[in-house]
């Protein structure tokens, strides 16, 4: 699902200003399940908050809520009243939820106190790894269920790269920790189900387009909208 | 009876009186500053630890509160942070000793959010040192009271929480922030013993 | 492949090859400045010595001037060039448009490479941009070249002529997979080889054996690559920092039996030399590329001593 870090809180006070009347808002759906922005952590960071302005002497004052999904209107009805009476909300939710709310409650002054990473996976309990990377014309059937476009470094259609060794990729994380090469991944599982003949076959470049390099996209179910 | 009712010769009165912790300057110790502390003991282990630290008459300072819980795997992150916001000066969690949690893992879990709690009290300039996790035994009274009185002294130190306020209740917050996790706290066998009940 | 008459870029590297000569090409990196004397300096330390030159494009993701009018300069100083293009810095747009750029100032030697990743270099905030990767580079090179399309499919009238290279590892991961990757760039139109430097003389030989085994030493020209070492720390470095780098402990040991400076660049060499003879002898290696590395006046030295010289001059 769609995973987010909290912002340093340096970055969200600054974001705040001087405004006296603050609403943390959460999210209960991803950024809950991923630990970051649910009304929990919502809680947390409104009395962070609150002891930062009774240290400064702000005078602000902070309440918190959640809503059940920031990223649809019906949700947002539900917490119009308290956002209502905030001068600025702190959403915790991912992008989409956070720019709905912007949406919808404009022109109050809605800041992000999370920032957005990725479409993860849990592969253990809270550790998440990058898996999907939206490119709109996914080709994981052909490379034994792994996205190369986002697990490979260089998004590399016909990899490895010289630089897989010992099955790693040669970049490192931030903390320099190890990175599987993607492709390294593939190759084992191709052959797991024998079909080497994928790896031989010549991929032609990827459809950027597709993608959000082709500008922000829109999808229409027709067959699904109200007469 | 939750308490000593021996009390050390410094401490006159369980809380630390308020105005004295304003007018007292921040990064100064004080020697009037009575700190009021929080601890969130566990029911089979740190709980009972000082209750045999009362029935032992051993000192420990009348500065300490305690709340109950079934375990201190109870304890979430807001409930140690709403602590501190409501102006205790210091907190922390007893737990069973490691390996001996009387569910397992509880205590394990405790000293995790403790560790995070630290690090969200030094993104808000609160010195991480006001909120630790301890771990005992049933039979460790002796125990009890050396946490006890070794805590009081490091937030004396420390000098009041920055973010105190008169009227406001550290220990009541506490506990209204727990819920229905708190414990009622074990009556008073006697009147002659402690004069600091905590019943609520 | 190709014929007397006809070649696919008639650059003095093609011609070498086709006429089953043992070929020798040589590394330069632009410099981290706007001074384009560097590159003039190198290609005339290098003339004469090699049959064409490398020139880098951002190696390591770190700046330099750009390997295509670097490329240019050399030619103007009469030494073959070989134009790497990484996948890293540049869409297909722009890549397209500095090939076609590249034969109408006659550089016709394109090596074509995924590139490091930008964390490793100076720019490491940079976006990758990682439109194609080298299999997509090479079929491209190759569809302009042959059938005058450009990428999209539209036609050109007139069509650059390129000589096309590829690089390889021999000693990365997965090993088994390395043939495979190399068929792969040979489908593409790859129609020389680099591989990257080699410590490791017996695995290298091995490797032969499997490229050989599928015949594709007869399907693209292979250069064994080497970089001479100037010292034990050199040696080490490679071994503990650099993916996919195999360097044998005898190597090493070798290497640190030496006092640092003029007798460990020496020694240094004389391993070059020893290792280019081994190299030679083996059957599918077509020529060798010498990666001096900021070492470059070392160059004719071991062209010389290996007995590699003078370079041939074709037609």
């Amino acid at each position: 699902m769609i995973t987010a870090e909290r912002k340093p809180l340096d970055e969200i006070l600054a974001l705040v200003g001087d405004k006296k009347k603050v609403l943390v808002a959460g999210c209960d759906t991803c950024v809950a399940i991923c630990l970051t922005g649910g009304e929990k952590e919502a809680e947390i960071l409104a009395s962070e908050l609150r002891i930062k302005a009774q240290q400064e002497a702000t005078g602000a004052e902070v309440e918190h809520t959640a809503a059940i999904r920031q990223c649809e209107w019906e949700y947002l009805d539900m917490i119009a009243d308290k956002v209502g009476e905030a001068d600025i909300v702190v959403s915790m939710a991912c992008g989409i939820g956070i720019q709905s709310m912007a949406e919808k409650f404009s022109p109050k002054i809605v800041v992000p106190a999370v920032n957005t990473n990725m479409l993860g996976m849990p592969q253990e309990h809270a550790v998440w790894l990058e898996r999907c990377g939206a490119c709109g014309d996914c080709v994981i059937g052909e490379t034994a269920g792994i996205c190369p476009v986002v697990r490979c470094s260089k998004s590399l259609m016909n990899g490895p790269c010289g630089g897989s060794h010992d099955g790693l990729c040669e970049v490192t994380g931030p903390e320099k920790e190890e990175i599987e090469c993607a492709w390294a991944l593939i190759w084992e599982r191709l052959k797991e189900q024998g079909r080497e003949d994928l790896m031989i076959k010549n991929r032609a470049p990827k459809k950027w387009n597709l993608s959000s390099s082709g500008g922000p996209r829109k999808m229409v179910r027709e067959e699904a909208k109200p007469v | 009876m939750a308490d000593a009712d021996v009390k050390t010769p410094v401490a006159e009165g369980g809380e630390a009186a308020p105005e004295a912790a304003e007018e007292a300057p921040k990064k100064q110790v004080d020697p009037d500053f009575e700190p009021e502390i929080i601890v969130f003991a566990c029911h089979y282990c740190a709980y009972a630890a000082a209750d045999l630290a009362g029935s032992m008459r051993l000192q420990y300072p009348s500065n300490i509160r305690m709340i109950k819980l079934p375990c201190t795997g109870k304890l979430e992150v807001i409930h140690l942070l709403k602590a501190i916001e409501a102006g205790a000066d210091g907190v922390y969690a007893a737990g069973c000793l490691e390996g001996e949690c009387h569910y397992l893992k509880g205590n394990l879990w405790a000293r995790k959010r403790v560790t995070h709690v630290k690090d969200l009290l030094a993104e808000v300039g609160i010195e991480p040192e006001r909120v630790e996790m301890y771990n005992m035994s049933s039979a460790m009274g002796a125990k009890f009271a050396e946490v006890a009185t070794e805590f009081t002294e490091r937030i004396k130190a420390l000098g009041p929480n920055p973010v105190k306020r008169a009227g406001v209740d550290a220990h009541a917050a506490a506990r209204e922030a727990l819920g229905g996790a708190a414990m009622p706290d074990d009556p008073a066998p006697s009147a002659a013993t402690s004069e600091e009940g905590h019943a609520e | 492949m190709t014929t007397a008459t006809e070649y696919k870029a008639g650059t003095n590297l093609e011609k070498i090859f086709s006429e089953g000569k043992f070929a020798v090409t040589g590394e330069c990196g632009p410099p981290k400045s706007a001074d384009g004397s560097v590159i003039a300096g190198k290609a005339d330390m290098l003339k004469g010595f090699v049959d064409a030159v490398n020139i880098t494009d951002n190696q390591t993701a770190v700046v330099r001037i750009a390997s295509l009018p670097s490329a240019v300069t050399v030619q103007q100083h009469g030494l073959e060039a070989i134009m790497q293009m990484t996948c890293r810095d540049r869409n297909r747009l722009a890549m397209q448009a500095d090939l076609l750029g590249a034969h109408t100032l006659g550089v016709h030697n394109v090596l074509c490479l995924t590139g490091d990743h930008m964390s490793f270099g100076n720019h490491p905030e940079a976006k990758g941009v990682h439109d194609l990767d080298a299999i997509n580079l090479i079929q491209m090179l190759k569809d302009m070249r042959d059938e005058k399309k450009f990428q999209c499919g539209d036609e050109m009238d007139v069509a650059p002529k390129f000589y096309i290279g590829c690089a390889e590892n021999p000693f990365g991961d997965p090993f088994e997979f390395r043939s495979i990757r190399l068929k792969k760039k040979i489908l593409a139109g790859a129609d020389f080889m680099q591989t990257q430097c080699i410590f490791n003389v017996p695995k290298f030989k091995k490797w032969m054996e499997e490229v050989r085994a599928e015949g594709l030493h007869q399907e693209i020209k292979i250069m064994a690559g080497l970089t001479p070492l100037k010292g034990v720390g050199g040696a080490r470095y490679m071994k503990n920092f650099v993916p996919g780098m195999d360097v044998p402990d005898d190597i090493v040991e070798r290497m640190a039996g030496v006092e640092k400076g003029p007798a460990s660049h020496a020694e240094g060499k004389k391993l070059a030399v020893e290792m280019i003879k081994e190299l030679a002898e083996v059957e599918g290696v077509a020529g060798v590329h010498i990666m001096a590395v900021e070492w470059e006046e070392a160059v004719p030295e071991i062209v010389e001593a290996a007995g590699l010289m003078p370079r041939p001059t074709v037609a």
